[in-house]
């Protein structure tokens, strides 16, 4: 197996405020995963906000540095890439998808105008003509075209497809590894699952590797091959995705599970908030538990 | 019969525009005809840019050009007599609000004034129209705090202090302080993390029971709408299409739109494909004609495209607006036996 991408015992620690008022945060603490170039999985990252699920993500895309660990992407580390060639090879190769698409675009500016700029830098087009035939070919991938988008603003779109877009910017450099940071949190719910399989058919159609950040459990179980599951920077529990979630084993899985609402709750009247004492208690031995692997693969921190 | 406390007759709400010249007329209300129950959870749902945040806007009176009421007529029953926001002065209005009529907004961060203590807000807010004493106003602010399981500190807080969950539930307070009749929802739970959305859905759906109000809940999450509201009624692009109690609703779909919706969300443990529908809501500046969903509906006929379909009784306590109604199957089988309802 060759190693796309080997996280080792990463930590990040943040510090803020002044000397008076200074506080630590353990954003991170001693993450290790690796996604293999052989097969093309989506892995997903899940956890509420302040989990530690984005600052990972960021560590990743080369955009912070981890405190202590190794991050490895196709055998290299971020740090050795000193060059503005070398980040820039880096980025034809790793690519990110942000969580609100109308913030990702200028409003101010043609939608399009991303695309041309990704296709120039990133991809390497040299004529208008070689550039547009690549964006063509990219808003295929995501069952668009250049003639829908071409000269429209943001606003004149509506946030499925430009999340669409998005996605189709990031793959204009044929990138091996997509990062998506809550892409579909900001989209209608029923626009939502156009874009968790559209993530799904360019891992199966084009090969490409997505590392899928969510809070959403549904979507996860959808499409996920592979999970962790983090609890304020710790990683809880890791492995297959289907098994993990059809039967949580560690507290805070099971916690974050039993809120998921469902359709089938119609009538049941289970809206009783959900027990957390297990999860608080399973928090306070976080520090001395260790990963423990089990039968099905996945490894918990018990 | 069980009492109303809001009848809403086709009412067309639109927004006009004359920029350089040319005048553009977005229906977002259109032909709407429902009735909210007292003591009810009613639910709104459909995607953004179909309507229902201008629906509630309507239903708050909270109107402002270019946004205009074209037609119809929206009346309030409330305990101290009806009254019709439109018809009524001013001053009775304002009278009604927080105290018979309130709002729980979305983004808790935006609402809350970030340089004053929320004991300020609380007091901008609720001092005037709950017309008590200042100690024992402040006797019930802590006491109704306290049924929202927040401790009375919180009034001392700025809201940048507070997690977002609490904010949220401040918000709640804020909007159920003084009791009101009727409660506007506008996706209060969006923006929290699961476990937090789930604790919040639960507080309001006991503060309306232990009130006895009417709430009117609006998301385009279907799966939060199957948990809290009792009926809900399902709009696309300006209308409403379908409206019906939730087990029957969910179970036993009678509109191709509704159908979709349900059978589109991914469940744990369901591993069947999802089939996203195709093509986006209508630009509402220029509908289709006839019916509003037959671009986009597999059961589309000749007369879909040239009649609107009106909003007809398909069940006990149950419309549909589709001339096809009778031939809805459920897409996806919900669970359990008891919401295997009779069609």
């Amino acid at each position: 197996m060759t190693a796309l991408l080997e996280v080792s015992h990463v930590s990040k620690h943040f510090v803020t405020g002044g000397r008076l008022s200074r506080s630590h945060i353990d954003a991170v603490v001693d993450a290790n995963l690796s996604l293999s170039s052989d097969a093309s999985e989506i892995f997903t990252i899940i956890g509420e906000s302040g989990s530690g699920k984005t600052t990972l993500a960021r560590m990743i895309l080369g955009l912070e540095h981890p405190t202590s660990g190794d991050i490895r992407f196709e055998g290299k580390r971020n740090a050795e890439r000193r060059t503005r060639a070398a980040r820039r090879d880096f980025y034809r190769r790793v690519q990110p998808i942000f969580q609100n698409p109308f913030e990702t675009f200028n409003p101010l500016k043609r939608v399009d105008r991303y695309l041309h700029a990704s296709a120039r830098t990133l991809f390497g087009a040299r004529t208008a003509s070689e550039a547009e035939s690549v964006i063509d070919g990219a808003l295929h991938k995501v069952g668009l075209s250049l003639r829908e988008v071409a000269g429209r603003y943001a606003h004149e779109l509506s946030g499925g497809q430009l999340q669409r877009v998005a996605i189709a910017r990031a793959l204009i450099p044929n990138p091996s590894l997509l990062i998506a940071d809550e892409p579909v949190s900001m989209v209608d719910a029923s626009l939502r699952m156009s874009i968790v399989t559209l993530l799904r058919d360019l891992r199966d159609e084009f090969g490409v590797s997505v590392i899928y950040i969510t809070h959403d459990l549904a979507t996860a179980y959808y499409i996920s091959d592979r999970l962790v599951i983090m609890q304020k920077g710790y990683v809880v529990e890791m492995g297959p995705a289907r098994p993990i979630l059809d039967a949580p084993e560690h507290p805070y899985s099971r916690l974050l599970k039993d809120s998921v609402l469902s359709i089938t709750d119609a009538g049941t009247d289970g809206l009783v908030s959900a027990d957390r004492s297990e999860s608080a208690a399973a928090w306070e031995r976080v520090g001395t538990a260790t990963l423990q692997e089990r039968e099905d693969g996945r490894f918990v921190r018990l | 019969m069980t009492e109303n406390v809001l009848t809403v007759t086709s009412l067309k709400a639109y927004y006009r525009m004359a920029y350089f010249g040319v005048d553009r007329e977005v229906r977002a209300v259109d032909d709407v005809t429902l009735s909210v129950r007292k003591n009810e959870v009613y639910g709104i749902a459909g995607e953004s840019s179909s309507g229902k945040t201008t629906l509630i806007k309507t239903f708050a009176s909270a109107i402002r050009p270019p946004l205009k009421i074209v037609g119809g007529s929206m009346t309030y029953h409330f305990e101290n007599g009806d009254i019709d926001p439109y018809a009524a002065p001013k001053a009775k209005v304002d009278a009604l609000r927080w105290s018979h009529l309130s709002y729980i907004m979305q983004g808790s961060m935006s609402l809350l004034n970030p340089v004053r203590r929320i004991r300020r807000t609380f007091e901008d807010f609720a001092f005037r129209p709950m017309g008590l004493p200042s100690s024992e106003f402040w006797g019930r602010v802590e006491s109704h705090l306290q049924r929202l399981d927040l401790s009375p500190n919180v009034l001392s807080a700025y809201p940048h202090q507070l997690s977002g969950g609490m904010r949220q539930r401040v918000t709640i307070a804020l909007a159920t302080v003084c009791q009101p009749e009727f409660v506007i929802a506008d996706e209060p739970t969006t923006a929290l993390d699961v476990v937090v959305q789930k604790d919040v859905l639960a507080m309001i759906r006991d503060v309306q029971r232990q009130m006895g109000s009417s709430v009117v809940f609006v998301t385009h999450d279907m799966s939060v709408h199957a948990n809290i509201a009792d009926r809900i009624g399902i709009m696309y692009a300006g209308r409403l299409v379908e409206e019906g109690p939730t087990r029957t609703l969910l179970a036993a779909p009678r509109h191709p739109y509704t159908a979709h919706l349900v059978a589109s969300l991914p469940r744990i443990g369901d591993t069947t494909p999802k089939v996203a529908l195709e093509g986006r809501p209508p630009n509402l500046a220029e509908p289709p004609t006839g019916c509003r969903f037959h671009p986009r509906c597999p059961l589309a006929i000749e007369k879909c495209t040239t009649d609107v379909p009106p909003l007809e009784p398909v069940g006990l306590d149950h419309r549909s607006a589709c001339w096809r109604s009778a031939e809805v199957r459920p897409l996806t089988r919900i669970g359990h036996q008891e919401l295997e309802v009779a069609g």
